[in-house]
């Protein structure tokens, strides 16, 4: 497994503890309504196990696994790869700052620019890669 | 292919077919006039497609694909993947029966399970990630 999926697949594994965490919380504030401010938590929870985790855990592993090239680099791009880790988890952190600082306008719409730029980036490295293996 | 792995994955099929039922039930519910019970699916509809099929056809994946943890024991710990297996399944079931239950009359008990529920689906995700956590390296 390359270094960048080794990375990827970590970090959705941390989001995935994160997402379940929050989601365990708010399920207790259903049965329970002791602790009504969990609701907030309801944003956080879908953008970690949705981008954090599943579309993370995607891209680590389509990098590891798509067919290889013959000639180096053999898994295409690794700095547009690069970019794409970066971007995702950069995005992420800024649509938390958006939960947590709703006073900071723009935050929101940053964190989903940087996640799409991310997800360009890795459709950079997976596009050339679908293909035949040993072509 | 290991047989926790089958089923993972069989029982995320299931949890599939589960999922766009109650999801052809929702869309249904104008044209139907349904009963108001059904209002209170919209939450199942997504955790039994997200938690049900794709978390769990995820992790049968892994625990059959990723690198070998070690030459003794190849893929982690297999009683710790049925662990998970069990734990997240009885914490989806209970979450099925006690959610629309609670929604429709509220009980301390329907409650509780939620409670019961929430915590077993978090214990899967732990049990998972310890597991997989060595086995995300270079051959």
């Amino acid at each position: 497994m390359p270094r960048l999926s080794i990375w990827l697949i970590r970090a959705a594994l941390i989001y995935l503890l994160l997402g379940f965490t929050f989601g365990a919380l708010i399920l207790i504030q259903k049965g329970t309504n002791l602790f009504p401010a969990t609701w907030q938590l309801l944003p956080l929870h879908i953008e970690f196990l949705l981008f954090g985790w599943t579309l993370q855990l995607i891209m680590g592993t389509a990098f590891w696994i798509l067919p290889r090239f013959m000639q180096e680099p053999k898994r295409g791009n690794q700095s547009s790869m690069g970019m794409a880790f970066g971007l995702l988890n950069v995005g992420l952190v800024l649509v938390v700052g958006s939960v947590v600082l709703p006073e900071i306008s723009g935050l929101f719409f940053l964190g989903r620019l940087a996640e799409f730029a991310g997800v360009g980036a890795f459709v950079l490295n997976a596009w050339p890669r679908v293909k035949p293996f040993g072509h | 292919m290991p047989p926790v792995t089958r089923w993972f994955i069989r029982t995320s099929l299931v949890c599939f077919i589960a999922a766009l039922l109650i999801g052809t039930l929702l869309a249904a519910r104008g044209p139907l006039q349904l009963l108001a019970f059904f209002n209170t699916l919209t939450p199942l509809f997504f955790h039994l497609f997200m938690v049900g099929f794709v978390a769990q056809l995820i992790f049968g994946m892994v625990f059959w694909m990723f690198p070998k943890a070690s030459k003794a024991h190849p893929r982690g710990s297999e009683r710790l993947a049925w662990l998970t297996y069990g734990c997240l399944n009885v914490g989806l079931l209970l979450r099925v029966i006690a959610e629309p239950a609670h929604a429709t009359a509220p009980h301390p008990g329907w409650g509780w399970l939620l409670v019961v529920s929430a915590l077993l689906q978090w214990s899967a995700g732990i049990f998972f990630v310890l597991n997989t956590w060595n086995r995300v390296k270079e051959r």
